[in-house]
C-alpha cells in the first residue's frame, strides 16, 4: 500500500465488496471451528486495513468488531444461566432453580462445565465473525453506493431503508444534545429519571429530521411516477415481494444443511425468476436513469470470486468429512481442514487485487462542535 | 411564473390563518425577497410554492397556487421537481446521498435525465457554483457555506425555472454568505431563473432584490412592491436604509455603494463629533476577571478546534466572539460552561474549573443559551418550563416567570414551547438561564432567525445584564449586533485569537466584520444608526441654541 501502483485510484464496484463479504459470511456460517473463524476475521481485517478509504463511513469496522465481542459475551451469559447441561469438567456451580413439571426441559442454574463454555464460545464466535464480514463491507463502501447499483425498480425501497438506517446515528446526536442541554439546565445526568426525561426530546428531534429529509426528497422528485399506469406498478410490487420471499426461503435451505431439498435450489430459482420479471416490469414503469454507473472490470471479478472461493472451500471441506464442527464433548484441539484453509486464504486476495480508493482529502470539519453548544 | 390566487392558509389547531388572502404574481426572471417579523409565515409562503404546504404540514389551504401553469392542488411536489427547486433552512438535513457529485445528480436520476446530459449538467453546476474542487468530497466534511452551495446545486441540476430558498445565509459567516449570494445573483442574471428568498438579514440581500414581499402576519394582507418603495416605511429595514431615512436621502439607498454616494455631506457634518477609537479598554483594572482561559487547547480526535486561547472576561462587559464557521466559537463557549474538558491548558470561572463542577453548581456560575435554544426546552407548557427551572436551580417559585415577564411580557402560559415564535422561544430559554442569576452569561448565535425588532429587544436585555454586573459573552456572525452591543470583540481564526480589543477598534476597518454604517461613513468610526442619530440631535440642539 505504498501507492507505487500505476493503476488509477478508483472505488471498486460496491456489488463486488458485498458478494465477497456475503460469501465469507456464508462460509463462516457453515463452521464452528475457531481456527477457521479466527482466520476469517484476520482476513477481513487485513483487507479492510489495506483497501478502505479515508471517508467517514470507513471507520465503522472497529465498532462491528466490538459488537461481535458483546455477542459472544451475551451467548456466554445465556449458556451459564440457561444452557443445557453438557457433562464434563465442572468449573463451578451456580444455584439451581427447581421449576414446576410443566416447564420440564428448561433448566436454570446448575454446574457449568468447561465443555459448555467452549461450545458457547464457538457459537458466539460464529455470529461475531458474520458481523465482522458485514462490517467489512460497510466500511469498504458506503451503503449509498450499493443502493446506486441496485436496479431502478428496487431503488425506492432501498432509499427508504437507507433513510431508516440514518435514524440511529441521528438519535445518537440528538441524545448528546439533550444530555448537554440537561447539564445546562443544572440537572444531574444520571439515573432512570434522566433517561425518561430525555427520551421524548430525542425522539422528537430525530422525527423532525426525518420529516425534513422526507420533504427534501419529495421536492427533489423522489418517487415520481410520471405517467406510468398504476396496474403495471402494482404487478411489479407483488412480483418483487414474492421473489424476495422465495429467495429468503432458498437461502435458509442452503445455509441449513438439514432443510428439505425443495427449499434449496428450486425455491431459489423460482425467486430469481419472479425477481427478474419484476425488474423487467419495473424498468418499464420507472423513468429513472443512472449517473456514472460503476464499471465491473477484472478487479471486481477477482474480489467477488475470491469470496466465493472461501465458500466453496468450506463446502468441499464439509463434504470431505469432519473438521468444520470440532467436538466439544470430549474436548479436542480443533483440526485445520486444508480445503477450507486454502479457500479463506484466497479471500485475502482483494488486499492486493482491488484498486486503491481515491483520497477524499477530507479536512474533517467536526460536526459535533455545533452540537448544542 | 408563480401566481397566488386568493390564497389563505390555516395550520391545524390554529385559530387564525397564517397566510391571509395572498393575491399576487412573481414574474419570470426576478429575485423576489420575502421579509417579515419572526413567525409571520415566510417559510409557510415559500413552502406553498411547490406544495410542501399543505402536503407536508397539514392544515387548510384555500385559493390556488399556480406554478408555471400547473396548480399545486393537483400535482404533488415530486412532480414539480423539474420546475421548482426548494432549499430548506438547514441544508444538511436535506442531504440524501453522501458524496457531493452524487448529491448533485440525484434529482436528475429521479427525473430520468439521459446519462450524457446528466454528465454535462453536473459539470455546468460545479462550475457555476464554484464547487469543482469539492466534487469528490463526502458531504459530512463540508463547511456551512459549502453545504449551502451544494444544496443549491443539488436542485439546480434539474434545470428548474424557479429556485426557492429559506434563509440561505442565516447560519453563515459574512464571507460565506457573500459566496452564496454571489452565486444566486449569477443565476438570476445569467440564467434568468426566478429566485424567491426569505431572509432576516436584509442588509445582506436587499440590494440584489427586484421585488419585495412583506408578510406582516396576524391576518393582515401582504405588501408587494419595489424594494425602495416598500422599504421607505417598512417596519423592518437594514441599517443602510435607516441611515438613509435619518439623513433624508432620496432615492433611498439600498446598498453601501449607493449610500456612500450620498454620504459626503453627512460625514462632514458629523466629523466634529466622531467617536474616539482607542486601543485601551476602559475598565477598572483592579477587578478580578470572572472567567479566564490560559493556553486553552481543545479538539476532537485529530482535529484541534482551539489552540492556545488566552482570554479573560470581566464583570459588566459584553464580549463578542467572531470568526468563520468552524473557527472554534462554539467550542470555546462549551468549555466555559464545562460541557467539554480541555485537552490542555485551563479554564477558570470564578476560580473554579467548570467541567469539574456538578451541573447544579455550574448553572449558578455560568448560563449558556445554545445555538438552537429549543434544546433547552422540554416541558409541554411555558408555565411548566418556568416551574421546572425554579426547581432545578433551587429558586423561589415564580422567579423564572418574573424574569420572563421582564423579557417579553404577555407570553401565553399554556402555550407549548415548540409553538412559540423563534424570538419568544429564545426569550424563554434566556429566562431559564438567567433565573439563577449566573455572573457569566453565554449566548451562541442568539440572533439567528430574529427580526430587527426582536434584535433590538435582545440588545436592550444584554445591556441591562451588563449594567447589573453580569459578564456577557456572545458568539455571533451578526456584525450589526456586535456593533450595537459589544464593548469588546475577539476574532477567532482556526482556533487562535487573531484580534482582541474594543469592539469599535476591531470591526470598524475590517472589510468582513464592519457594519454597514461604518462602511458608509468610513473613515469616521461610526458603528450604528442610533449613534449617528444621537450625534445629529446634539448638532441640532447646539445649532438651535447658538
Amino acid at each position: 500500500m505504498t501507492g507505487t501502483s500505476v493503476r488509477p485510484r478508483r472505488l471498486l464496484h460496491p456489488g463486488a465488496w458485498w458478494i465477497w463479504s456475503i460469501a465469507l459470511a456464508a462460509a463462516a456460517l457453515r463452521t464452528t471451528n475457531p481456527l477457521l473463524l479466527g482466520l476469517v476475521v484476520v482476513v477481513t481485517a487485513f483487507v479492510v486495513a489495506s483497501r478502505r478509504s479515508d471517508a467517514p463511513w470507513a471507520r465503522s469496522f472497529a465498532s462491528f468488531l466490538r459488537l461481535g465481542v458483546i455477542v459472544i459475551a451475551i451467548r456466554l451469559v445465556f449458556q451459564i444461566l440457561f444452557g443445557n447441561r453438557i457433562p464434563g469438567h465442572t468449573l463451578f456451580t451456580i444455584p439451581e432453580l427447581t421449576l414446576p413439571d410443566w416447564a420440564a426441559g428448561v433448566s436454570i442454574g446448575g454446574p457449568v462445565t468447561a465443555e459448555a463454555i467452549v461450545g458457547a464460545i464457538y457459537q458466539g464466535l460464529r455470529l461475531a465473525v458474520v458481523l465482522a464480514c458485514f462490517g467489512a463491507a460497510a466500511s469498504l463502501c458506503s451503503p449509498y453506493r450499493l443502493l446506486r447499483a441496485l436496479p431502478s425498480a428496487l431503488y425506492e425501497a432501498g432509499v427508504a431503508v437507507t433513510v431508516a438506517l440514518t435514524f440511529a446515528p441521528q438519535a445518537v446526536i440528538a441524545a448528546r444534545q439533550v444530555r448537554d442541554a440537561r447539564r445546562l439546565r443544572g440537572r444531574s445526568e444520571r439515573g432512570v429519571r434522566a433517561w425518561a426525561g430525555s427520551a421524548m426530546p430525542v425522539l422528537e428531534g430525530a422525527l423532525d429530521r426525518a420529516v425534513a429529509l422526507a420533504a427534501s426528497m419529495d421536492s427533489r422528485g423522489y418517487g415520481r411516477h410520471g405517467d406510468s399506469p398504476i396496474s403495471l406498478r402494482r404487478a411489479g410490487s407483488v412480483l418483487t415481494l414474492f421473489g424476495i420471499a422465495c429467495i429468503a426461503v432458498g437461502c435458509y435451505g442452503i445455509l441449513d444443511p438439514g432443510a428439505p431439498a425443495i427449499l434449496r435450489l428450486p425455491a431459489l430459482g423460482l425467486g430469481a425468476v419472479a425477481l427478474v420479471a419484476a425488474l423487467l416490469l419495473g424498468g418499464r414503469s420507472h423513468h429513472r436513469s443512472r449517473y456514472r454507473p460503476d464499471p465491473w472490470a477484472s478487479a471486481e471479478w477477482i474480489v467477488a470470486l475470491s469470496g466465493v472461493a472461501a465458500f466453496v472451500g468450506m463446502v468441499i471441506a464439509g463434504r470431505n468429512g469432519s473438521g468444520l464442527d470440532p467436538s466439544v464433548y470430549p474436548l479436542e484441539i480443533p483440526p485445520l481442514p486444508a480445503a477450507a484453509l486454502i479457500g479463506i486464504l484466497f479471500a485475502a486476495l482483494p488486499a492486493w487485487a482491488a484498486p486503491i480508493p481515491p483520497s477524499f482529502a477530507s479536512v474533517a470539519v467536526p460536526t459535533g462542535l455545533e452540537v448544542a453548544a | 411564473m408563480i401566481r397566488f390566487d386568493h390564497v389563505s392558509f390555516t395550520y391545524p389547531d390554529a385559530t387564525r390563518p397564517t397566510l391571509f388572502d395572498l393575491d399576487f404574481e412573481i414574474p419570470e426572471g426576478e429575485l423576489c425577497l420575502v421579509i417579515g417579523s419572526t413567525g409571520t409565515g415566510k417559510s409557510t409562503l415559500l413552502r406553498a410554492i411547490n406544495g410542501l404546504v399543505p402536503r407536508f404540514s397539514g392544515g387548510l389551504l384555500t385559493g390556488r397556487v399556480t406554478v408555471d401553469g400547473r396548480s399545486t392542488e393537483s400535482v404533488p411536489p415530486r412532480e414539480l421537481a423539474d420546475v421548482v427547486g426548494f432549499v430548506g433552512q438547514d441544508p444538511a438535513a436535506g442531504f440524501i446521498t453522501d458524496m457531493v457529485e452524487d448529491e448533485l445528480a440525484h434529482v436528475m436520476e429521479n427525473l430520468g435525465v439521459a446519462p450524457d446530459v446528466m454528465r454535462r449538467r453536473v459539470e455546468d453546476v460545479l462550475d457555476l457554483l464554484g464547487l469543482h474542487e469539492l466534487r469528490n468530497r463526502p458531504l459530512a466534511t463540508l463547511s456551512g457555506g459549502q453545504q449551502q452551495r451544494v444544496a443549491i446545486g443539488a436542485v439546480l441540476t434539474a434545470g428548474p425555472r424557479i429556485l426557492v430558498l429559506d434563509e440561505p445565509t442565516s447560519a453563515l459567516d459574512p464571507a460565506a454568505a457573500e459566496e452564496v449570494l454571489a452565486a444566486l445573483t449569477r443565476l438570476v442574471h445569467d440564467l434568468g431563473i426566478t429566485v424567491v428568498v426569505a431572509e432576516h438579514r436584509l442588509e445582506r440581500v436587499v440590494q440584489y432584490a427586484d421585488r419585495v414581499v412583506i408578510v406582516p402576519g396576524a391576518g393582515e394582507r401582504v405588501i408587494v412592491g419595489l424594494p425602495a418603495e416598500v422599504l421607505a416605511d417598512s417596519p423592518v429595514a437594514p441599517p443602510v436604509v435607516e441611515l438613509g431615512r435619518l439623513a433624508g436621502w432620496s432615492p433611498l439607498p439600498l446598498s453601501v455603494r449607493d449610500a456612500r454616494r450620498s454620504a459626503p455631506m453627512l460625514r462632514e457634518r458629523l466629523a466634529p463629533l466622531a467617536p474616539h477609537v482607542s486601543d485601551q479598554l476602559v475598565r477598572s483594572s483592579s477587578t478580578e476577571p470572572i472567567a479566564r482561559t490560559t493556553d486553552l487547547h481543545a479538539g476532537y480526535g485529530p482535529v484541534t478546534a482551539l489552540r492556545g486561547i488566552d482570554m479573560a472576561v470581566h464583570a459588566g462587559e459584553v464580549v463578542a466572539i467572531m470568526g468563520r464557521n468552524g473557527a472554534g466559537k462554539s467550542t470555546l463557549l462549551a468549555h466555559l460552561v464545562g460541557l467539554r474538558e480541555p485537552l490542555r491548558g485551563e479554564v477558570l470561572v470564578q476560580g473554579r474549573q467548570p467541567h469539574r463542577l456538578s451541573a447544579r453548581d455550574v448553572v449558578r456560575s455560568t448560563g449558556l443559551v445554545p445555538q438552537d435554544s429549543g434544546v433547552l426546552l422540554y416541558h409541554d407548557t411555558v408555565a411548566a418550563e418556568c416551574a421546572a427551572a425554579d426547581r432545578d436551580a433551587d429558586l423561589a417559585p415564580g422567579a423564572t416567570q418574573t424574569v420572563l415577564d421582564r423579557l417579553v411580557p404577555g407570553i401565553d402560559q399554556r402555550a407549548h414551547p415548540r409553538d412559540l415564535s423563534e424570538g419568544q422561544r429564545l426569550s424563554l430559554a434566556l429566562a431559564i438561564v438567567l433565573g439563577a442569576e449566573p455572573p457569566l452569561v453565554l449566548l451562541d448565535e442568539p440572533t439567528r432567525g430574529l427580526d430587527y425588532a426582536a434584535k433590538q429587544r435582545l440588545i436592550a436585555i444584554l445591556r441591562d445584564l451588563a449594567a447589573a454586573g453580569h459578564a456577557v459573552v456572545l458568539a455571533t456572525h451578526d456584525v450589526e449586533v456586535v456593533a450595537a452591543v459589544a464593548d469588546r470583540a475577539i476574532v477567532l481564526a482556526d482556533g487562535e485569537v487573531v484580534a482582541d480589543g474594543p469592539a469599535r477598534n476591531v470591526v470598524v476597518h475590517s472589510p468582513v466584520f464592519a457594519p454597514q454604517v461604518a462602511k458608509v461613513l468610513a473613515p469616521e468610526p461610526w458603528l450604528t444608526v442610533a449613534e449617528v442619530s444621537r450625534a445629529l440631535d446634539l448638532l441640532a440642539g447646539s445649532g438651535a441654541s447658538a
